[in-house]
């Protein structure tokens, strides 16, 4: 009964029956029909083994190859459908990854404290360690102790606020001008070689403008050894100056008087608003002045019991809000101690 | 000060462009801060009033006819002090003056004024930008020449010099005149000082007597008799008028040009009115009054210096003249004083009267001995010349405080080191001797330099380096990379756990703020229990800038509060602020104890998913969050333990422990207080005693192991009194050696739990380090922490 119109015709079938199949299941169901244990290609196979030889060998390598043909066109198509869901899955699940994060409070340091850090930290990288010293000082080391006795005129470089109290009528007790009080602090229970930085807050008598503010905060650098000397100093700033500000700005230096160094010097670097043409931030002389330093004075050496003769040292103290303005283009000091978040979470 | 500039061409050649100069100076140490170039006008010239009338159609104006030399001009006038034969300023078409009711630069027209024409206009001080004088026309010295553009009568280029307090000498024409021959190589011409002895010796004439050596180690005195005062020069009045100064008359313009050229501050008395002719240099009596020259009546003390005549103070010394012995119009003899006082003497008088003089201000500074001799030379000279009389034989020069010249020996070595350049002794000398030191080389290590009288500052090896340096140029000198053995670091244990607390506030989402340590006394109260404001009560700074700033904080409370508040009036939704900063403690006779705190302020709503403002306001709980996060951190486990503050609510605030050491108060600030603040809703502070804190610190953590075993975790839910701590249960749950942890994770009142109580529920993990727990050993495990939440807290298991 079996002849090779009975396997065109399960070809025939199979094939449009395998097109039609859209799942998994509807695929299961077409090998249960056609090539299962009882598929009809299945039973065709069976049933040579009833035929003559002749139409054995004929037949059944038709429906051999038939088998062959559909197990490879079942693959095919169970391949085909897989990618298809796996398509439409992938499709079911896009999102727009432009939307924003769930959102997470985001803390920040103060601008001053990151600008204050990174100056510490190249200065430790120089081998100077971190003291501190207090802020509400004695007349004595703010002033007396760094060659400013009272009614001297230097005095009026720092103005400053003075604590109600007295003492045999007279008030020693203010709040630091500068940091420099923590030279004389450190120098007296140290012995060279000494390498310190001392950073902190001082204040001054001053009305606030965008370049003034009566809050600052210092860093105060003291290095003392033997033969330490101007290019000790200049070598030290410029390379402080190249690793906050670039190796681009230009650095330059000046003399300058403050009565506890001698010879004293300035340091400017071009101005980060106008490149040095001259603007309103920098007084119109393309230079700011960045810090303040010089050769410790060897009377002070002297006053602390070193021998000056034998150990020379140098000093500077450099204005954190100045070198933040410079590195941020801050245009007006004011900001830093507004504390509104506007300015602060730009940093 | 100011320098103007055809003033310093008398004295030095300038060689190099003005702008390069300034530089020179400003990097040698002399910084010039502008430089001004006054009178720039166009078609402004001198001329003369040769004929004024009426103006036919009105009554205050007057028409001038003005002589410019080569031609005469009509114009309109209205100022009411126009007169015949005036040398005035006469503006024509295309010159610009200044508005005097705006400011602002307008052009001059030819134009028609009430039907008669005006060539131009008489200009007054105030539209020439000269003053602000606007009451009529400015009025030239008659010896201005006819026609001369008044830009080159006037004009003139001024420096703006800030003059550091250590070189007094630079406080002066000449002085600047030196430095700028040394930047640049040229001579400086010394001003002639050579005048007629005409009258009989001044000796016997005048007794001068210095009481207080101390205070006044010189005082030269001259005499000049038969001078006619009147108004000095133009030129002299230009040039003081360029340097800031007002003319006064010819008498006193000498004293103070010959101030400004020199630096010697002088001052000149009406000899017929210092009593028996005498002259006294002492210390005040206590109450003695003087009345100014500007017509201050001052009391003084013997703290001052005066100069007396037999009777009575006649001047502050170094400060200020009196009116009773002032130069005035019918003066004839003079008596000029050229001294030296005590800078710190000086100084205090002056801040004493709240007096601050040209005369003070040099003074102060400490000037040169040997200078008055030579100034006073100088201004006789000038007196001569320009007030006539004639000048009596020889100065008065009592010297007691006479100080022999100042020598610095120098070590080659020395100064090598401190350069980093070891310059040839040729070149040190030749770069010292043009600013007027003297420098011997003795070989084979010795410089012996002799200081100028004129520079009082110089007197250590050091100054004397810097003195080669700055006229060889700071930039020139050279660089070296930091060298030398670095010494031993000592641990800043406060210090790093500080820096720690504030990274860990941040972490914790935290934004940091940095806050003004002065605060109004108000503020502090309002911030304070009444316990802690009488316990350190703020000190006080005697000269605050404004009530604002007057009591150094003791707490850090305000300032936070009030950086909340200044945000929220900007968005409602905020993140927590902190600061790190120290507080005030006063002590007895001591500076104050400066104690590091943290703390931490929040309010406002939260945000929602898209983190837009949500309707939910932050609650203690985010504060707490955010602590506990610092916290954890840094290593510490606090407890919290209700209490009462009041500057807190009640019911919502908590003391933090560490172990039983209180270290801190958090809590929801009272809206008494958050009003004060001015804040919007609710605020929540918690604050932080970093120094308390840091002994629990855990700075070197060490590593606990972990259990290998699988955990066996059970939840448990008891029913205790609402006002029992949960902190309690679970620490009596965790108490267990076999519990790991125990997680709160529900909190719930409400049926079917009685009223006044609450259900807590515990996720509890057991585990053991050397093996799994059985069923038993949990079961038995968990039936002696029941018992124990019974015994303990009065716990009901819940069912």
């Amino acid at each position: 009964m079996s002849s090779l119109r009975e396997l065109e015709e399960i070809e025939s079938q199979a094939r449009s029956a395998l097109e039609a199949a859209e799942d998994e299941a509807q695929l299961d169901a077409w090998w249960q029909t056609f090539l299962g244990r009882k598929g009809r290609l299945t039973q065709v196979l069976r049933g040579l083994a009833s035929l003559p030889l002749e139409e054995r060998r004929l037949l059944g390598s038709r429906a051999n190859r038939l088998k062959e043909e559909l197990q490879a066109a079942y693959q095919e198509r169970r391949q085909r459908l897989q990618e298809e869901s796996l398509a439409r899955a992938l499709a079911a699940s896009w999102v727009d990854v432009s939307l924003p994060g769930r959102p997470l409070p985001v803390g920040r340091l103060h601008p001053i404290t990151q600008t204050l850090r990174d100056v510490l930290d190249c200065f430790r990288s120089l081998g100077f360690q971190v003291v501190e010293g207090p802020e509400v000082e004695w007349d004595y080391y703010n002033f007396e102790a760094l060659l400013i006795p009272k009614d001297h005129p230097a005095r009026d470089l720092w103005a400053t606020l003075w604590i109600e109290y007295r003492r045999n009528g007279e008030m020693p007790m203010l709040l630091r001008t500068h940091t420099s009080p923590n030279q004389i602090r450190y120098m007296e229970a140290h012995s060279p070689p000494i390498r310190i930085v001392s950073p902190g807050k001082c204040y001054r008598y001053e009305a606030t403008d965008p370049t003034h503010e009566w809050m600052l905060t210092q860093v105060e650098v003291l290095a003392v050894d033997e033969g330490l000397g101007m290019a000790d100093l200049k070598g030290t700033l410029a390379e402080f100056a190249r690793r906050i500000f670039g190796p681009q700005r230009r650095v330059r230096f000046r003399c300058e008087y403050y009565p506890f160094v001698e010879p004293g010097m300035d340091v400017l670097i071009d101005c980060f608003q106008c490149g040095g043409v001259g603007c309103r931030i920098c007084g119109h002389t393309g230079w700011l002045e960045i810090l303040g330093s010089g050769m410790v004075h060897p009377q002070i050496l002297a006053n602390v019991g070193y021998d000056p003769e034998r150990y020379t040292g140098f000093a500077a103290g450099l204005g954190i809000e100045r070198i933040a303005m410079i590195r941020y283009g801050i245009d007006d000091i004011r900001l830093f101690y507004q504390n509104d978040l506007r300015f602060l979470e730009q940093f | 000060m100011r320098l103007p500039l055809s003033w310093l061409q008398e004295f030095v050649d300038i060689t190099v462009p003005l702008e390069d100069l300034a530089q020179r100076l400003t990097d040698a140490g002399l910084e010039v801060t502008a430089i001004e170039r006054t009178g720039d006008w166009q078609h402004i010239y001198v001329g003369q009033v040769v004929a004024l009338q009426p103006h036919p159609n009105a009554d205050r104006l007057h028409l001038a006819t003005v002589d410019l030399g080569h031609r005469q001009l009509q114009v309109v006038c209205g100022a009411p002090n126009v007169a015949l034969g005036q040398k005035v300023p006469l503006a024509l078409e295309g010159a610009q003056i200044i508005d005097p009711q705006t400011g602002e630069l307008v052009p001059v027209r030819r134009a028609v004024i009430r039907g008669v024409e005006s060539a131009g206009m008489i200009c007054s001080e105030r539209e020439l930008g000269i003053s602000d004088d606007h009451s009529g026309i400015m009025v030239l010295p008659q010896d201005a020449p006819l026609g001369l553009p008044l830009s080159q009568y006037l004009g003139e280029t001024v420096l703006e010099l800030e003059v550091r307090p250590h070189r007094p000498d630079a406080l002066s024409v000449l002085g600047v005149a030196r430095e700028v021959a040394a930047l640049t190589g040229q001579r400086v011409r010394e001003p002639p000082v050579e005048y007629e002895e005409a009258g009989g010796p001044i000796k016997g004439r005048i007794a001068l007597e210095i009481a207080d050596p101390e205070l006044c180690p010189r005082y030269v005195a001259g005499l000049v008799e038969g001078v006619r005062v009147g108004p000095s020069p133009s030129w002299m009045q230009n040039r003081l008028r360029a340097a800031g100064l007002r003319p006064i008359n010819n008498v006193v313009d000498v004293t103070n040009y010959v101030m400004l050229e020199m630096g010697q501050p002088l001052h000149a008395f009406d000899l017929r009115k210092l009593m028996e002719q005498r002259i006294v240099v002492r210390r005040a009596a206590e109450g003695e009054t003087l009345e100014l020259l500007d017509g201050r009546l001052v009391t003084l003390t013997p703290e001052m210096l005066v100069i007396a005549d037999a009777h009575r103070p006649v001047a502050v010394a170094g400060v200020m003249g009196g009116a009773n012995s002032e130069v005035d119009p019918s003066t004839t003899a003079i008596l000029l004083e050229s001294a030296n006082f005590h800078g710190p003497s000086i100084r205090r008088t002056s801040q004493l009267l709240k007096v601050r003089t040209e005369a003070s201000l040099r003074f102060e500074k400490g000037l040169s001995r040997h200078l008055p001799l030579y100034a006073a030379r100088r201004a006789m000279h000038l007196l001569l010349k320009l007030c006539g009389g004639q000048a009596a034989a020889g100065l008065l020069d009592v010297f007691p405080g006479k100080t022999k010249e100042q020598r610095i020996t120098v070590s080659r070595r020395r100064l090598a080191t401190v350069l980093g350049l070891d310059l040839p002794p040729a070149q040190v000398r030749q770069t010292l001797s043009s600013l007027g030191f003297s420098c011997r080389w003795m070989p084979p290590d010795t410089y012996v330099v002799r200081v100028p009288y004129w520079r009082s500052d110089v007197r250590i090896p050091e100054d004397v380096a810097e003195e080669v340096a700055r006229i060889l140029s700071y930039e020139r000198l050279p660089t070296a990379p930091p060298r030398g053995a670095i010494p031993p670091a000592e641990p800043q244990p406060l210090r790093e756990f500080r820096e720690r607390a504030r990274d860990a506030l941040a972490a914790a989402g935290l934004q940091e703020v940095i806050t003004y340590p002065l605060l109004d006394k108000d503020s502090l109260a309002q911030a304070l229990s009444p316990g802690e404001m009488t316990t350190h009560p703020p000190l006080r700074v005697a000269n605050p800038m404004s009530r604002e700033l007057e009591y150094l904080r003791t707490t850090l409370r305000p300032g936070l509060l009030r950086v909340l508040a200044r945000n929220l009036r900007v968005r409602p939704a905020l993140p927590g602020f902190f600061e790190v900063g120290r507080v005030f403690l006063p002590r007895a006779d001591d500076l104050p104890r400066e104690v590091e705190m943290a703390a931490i302020v929040m309010g406002g709503v939260r945000r929602d998913r898209w983190g837009r403002p949500s309707d939910e306001p932050v609650d203690l709980f985010d504060l707490k969050g955010a602590l506990e996060a610092a916290l954890e951190r840094l290593g510490i486990r606090a407890r919290y333990r209700s209490t009462s503050h009041p500057v807190f609510l009640e019911g919502q605030t908590a003391a933090i422990l560490v172990g039983e050491e209180v270290v801190g108060l958090l809590g929801l600030v009272h809206p008494r207080v958050a009003s004060h603040f001015q804040v919007e809703g609710r605020a929540f502070l918690a604050e932080l005693d970093l120094e308390r804190l840091l002994p629990f610190a855990q700075t070197v953590r060490r590593y606990r192991p972990f259990s290998r075993f699988p955990p066996v975790r059970e939840d448990l839910a008891i029913i205790v009194d609402e006002t029992v701590p949960a902190q309690e249960a679970q620490a009596i749950i965790e108490d267990s050696p076999l519990v790991v942890a125990a997680q709160l994770f529900d909190v719930y009142t409400g049926p079917p739990v009685p009223p006044g109580k609450k259900s807590l529920a515990f996720a509890i993990t057991y585990q053991s380090l050397d093996h799994t727990p059985t069923d038993e050993e949990v079961a038995a495990e968990r039936a002696r922490i029941v018992a124990r939440l019974e015994g303990l807290l009065g716990a009901v298991l819940r069912g």
